[in-house]
């Protein structure tokens, strides 16, 4: 199932702001002012550095945080503010969240077959035991695991094999969205591509939409259908994967591009990486507004920023970083 | 490259087994590696294939419960009062002798997480002072003033200032400099890199190896770099070593393993890294998972996982072979009873658009 475009979006961030009080003075703005949508079906990812905030809009739109501001509707449903008990419930089901660490995401002391099932017993969504565990069988073999792995505990795992089990209980209450906040940045590189094949067959079985959190860039390219781009708590650019990477516009995208080393050693022995320096750039983010650069590509940015960033975004990542001599 | 190229690092045959309490685990399986002065050898392999543990070993710091069965680790030096040359082997020497001698001050290395490896309730300036102290017994000034040089060196701005922080203080990139820096105080021959990028975001990551390539051109020195990251491997090596459950099972150039990768392994390391231009639907993947070494297998350790696979591969164990001077790798398939078998066709196609893009650059391949 192919994402669908046409009708309303699944997931829709208007104006998003989290800051935290850390003291009577001082107050950190984790996210600030971000808009986005995810529709049914699609990926969506974000990238950034760490401490760009983008695990920090995955937990606050799963509510795992009381947004400061802004308006989130997810599936029809307003979910910023105080919600109900009904709107509670369905977001706890629709929404799942995949996590980094697998082994720090799973309960060592409980079976996998129990944390499976446990967002079933909570919401009560079962007869009788034996449909429980059936369900929990037939999701042990949708993410290539089999049903005998349901007795085993945690530690009786590999990596890999305990990112199955984290994608398993996300999956069991057949989520509308997913938000994976890092889910395969700790595995290593042959286990990463069959998680991310996973996922990918999972979604065309299922249609559930994605939030893919990562910073690792080439595999957000290769399995997102849009993407935002943060960096210090304001979405930058955000547009399809094939407009951000054939023509990047804000410097900070640039240079996160061209950072990005290719497999490839003639290549990337000569290359140097764009360099991006916030407090020296003499760019504002809080000044910027959203300037559609052409189909759903929009960069935040001022007018004047607009007009010099423009004539630059067809060249190349690299011939850029060559002519500056860097 | 200079024809007497001068060795530095000569590991030969090594063996090395962990009691546990499940039984012992065989984890390095015959490993053989070479270093010349000034190059940089990539290690590349999945966690638990022993690239780590083959370094530790290299710097005499392998955990108590570790028995090396057999091997060698010979490391050349020259003496610092007239500059004599010499050669030890690190096995046969004591702790105490190591810690003298090698830590730190011929062979440094810098750890994956910086947090970790620098000490919370010190000032960077005496964490990158302490070395020198330790090993040279330089004076306090002295130190202070060498380290302001060195925080200069490795880009951090402000160096004076900076020597009265603590890590918290600093960011990740900032945090891995300093390691950098202290790794680089006491003059080392070898610095061994054991994945120190992996915690960093991309662009700082571009930075600090771009960093630790300055310093090693600067100062002639040579590297090891323990990585599974191939897009790194192929920006700061000379040399890769492909290791999978402890042995090292492809070696060669950096452009032998990239442009002409032999082993069924190694194909699917590349292969399983997305590039910027893969648009597969399905990316190619290596099946199953990495075996457990408690239970080391008969015969190649891959095969199970090996969708190329030959009978001969469950019950013997490849051996090394040669495909040119620099090149080489153990798999039944460069046997010359073997059948025929091609790498795996997406891989090919992007072989191709890899060279044709090297030649953009001027690459001759």
């Amino acid at each position: 199932m192919a994402a669908n475009y046409d009708g309303e979006p699944l997931l829709q961030v208007e104006g998003l702001k989290q800051y935290f009080q850390v003291s009577k003075t001082f107050t950190v703005k984790a996210v600030d002012d971000v808009s986005f949508k995810i529709y049914p079906g699609e990926t969506y990812g974000l990238v950034g550095e760490s401490g760009s905030g983008k695990s920090t809009i995955g937990r606050s739109v799963i509510r795992l945080y009381d947004p400061t501001a802004g308006k989130i509707t997810f599936n029809g449903m307003d979910i910023s503010g105080k919600m109900s008990k009904d709107v509670n419930d369905k977001l706890r089901t629709q929404m799942q969240m995949i996590f980094q660490d697998p082994m720090a995401s799973l309960n060592p002391r409980k079976k996998i077959g129990e944390i499976i099932g446990e967002g079933l017993e909570i919401h009560n969504t079962y007869n009788s035991a034996a449909e429980r565990n059936n369900a929990v069988k037939a999701i042990l073999e949708k993410v290539g695991l089999s049903p005998e792995h349901a007795t085993r505990y945690p530690h009786q795992f590999s990596g890999g094999q305990r990112q199955r089990v984290g994608i398993a209980r996300a999956l069991i209450m057949n989520p509308k969205l997913i938000i994976a906040d890092e889910c395969i940045s700790a595995l290593d590189v042959s286990i990463q591509a069959q998680v991310v094949n996973l996922m990918k067959d999972i979604q065309d079985e299922t249609g559930t939409a994605y939030m893919f959190i990562a910073h690792d860039l080439s595999m957000v390219k290769y399995i997102s259908d849009r993407i935002g781009v943060l960096h210090l708590g304001h979405l930058l650019e955000t547009g399809t994967t094939e407009e951000i990477f054939d023509r990047p516009v804000h410097p900070y995208t640039r240079s996160l591009l061209s950072a990005i080393p290719a497999p490839n050693p003639i290549v990337e022995k000569q290359r140097k990486a764009l360099r991006y320096d916030y407090k020296t750039s003499g760019i504002d983010y809080a000044k910027g507004t959203n300037h559609l650069v052409e189909g759903t590509h929009y960069v935040k940015c001022t007018d004047e920023e607009f007009a010099e960033w423009l004539p630059q975004s067809l060249h190349s990542v690299y011939e850029s970083a060559e002519e500056s001599g860097q | 490259m200079p024809e007497e190229r001068d060795k530095i690092l000569d590991i030969q045959n090594l063996d090395i087994t962990f009691r546990t309490t499940a039984g012992p685990v065989h984890a390095i399986r015959g490993v053989n590696i070479d270093l010349y002065r000034g190059q940089t050898v990539a290690i590349v392999g999945e966690s638990g294939s022993g690239k780590s543990v083959t370094m530790k070993a290299a710097m005499g710091i392998l955990a108590s419960n570790a028995i090396v069965n057999s091997g060698v680790i010979d490391f050349s030096y020259k003496h610092l009062e007239d500059g004599r040359p010499d050669h030890v082997d690190i096995l046969k020497q004591n702790k105490k002798w190591i810690r003298e001698h090698i830590n730190g001050r011929r062979i440094a290395m810098v750890f994956q997480d910086p947090m970790t490896s620098l000490d919370p309730t010190m000032t960077i300036g005496k964490q990158v002072m302490e070395g020198m102290m330790w090993h040279y017994n330089t004076p306090k000034e002295e130190a202070w003033k060498k380290a302001v040089e060195l925080l200069d060196e490795v880009g951090i701005e402000e160096p004076e200032k900076r020597m009265k922080n603590y890590p918290h203080q600093l960011s990740g990139g900032m945090r891995q400099r300093v390691v950098i820096a202290i790794a680089l105080s006491c003059d080392p021959d070898l610095l061994i890199c054991d994945e120190p990028t992996t915690a960093l975001d991309v662009t700082i990551q571009a930075r600090i190896i771009d960093l630790i390539r300055r310093v090693q051109q600067e100062r002639g020195i040579s590297v090891i770099y323990i990585t599974h990251g191939l897009g790194v491997v192929a920006k700061v090596a000379d040399y890769v070593n492909v290791m999978y459950a402890g042995r090292i099972i492809e070696k060669g150039t950096i452009n032998d393993i990239f442009y002409d990768p032999r082993h069924p392994y190694t194909w699917g390391l590349l292969s399983a890294m997305p590039d910027l231009a893969t648009d597969d639907p399905r990316l190619y993947t290596i099946p199953g998972s990495p075996p457990n070494l408690l239970h080391a297998p008969a015969g190649d350790a891959f095969a199970p996982r090996n969708r190329y696979a030959l009978v001969v591969d469950d019950k013997a164990e490849p051996p090394m072979f040669k495909i040119s001077e620099t090149h080489s790798a153990a798999t039944w398939l460069l046997d010359p009873r073997a059948p025929k078998v091609e790498m795996p066709d997406a891989l090919k196609a992007r072989i191709a658009r890899m060279k044709k893009e090297a030649e953009k650059y001027g690459g001759k391949l």
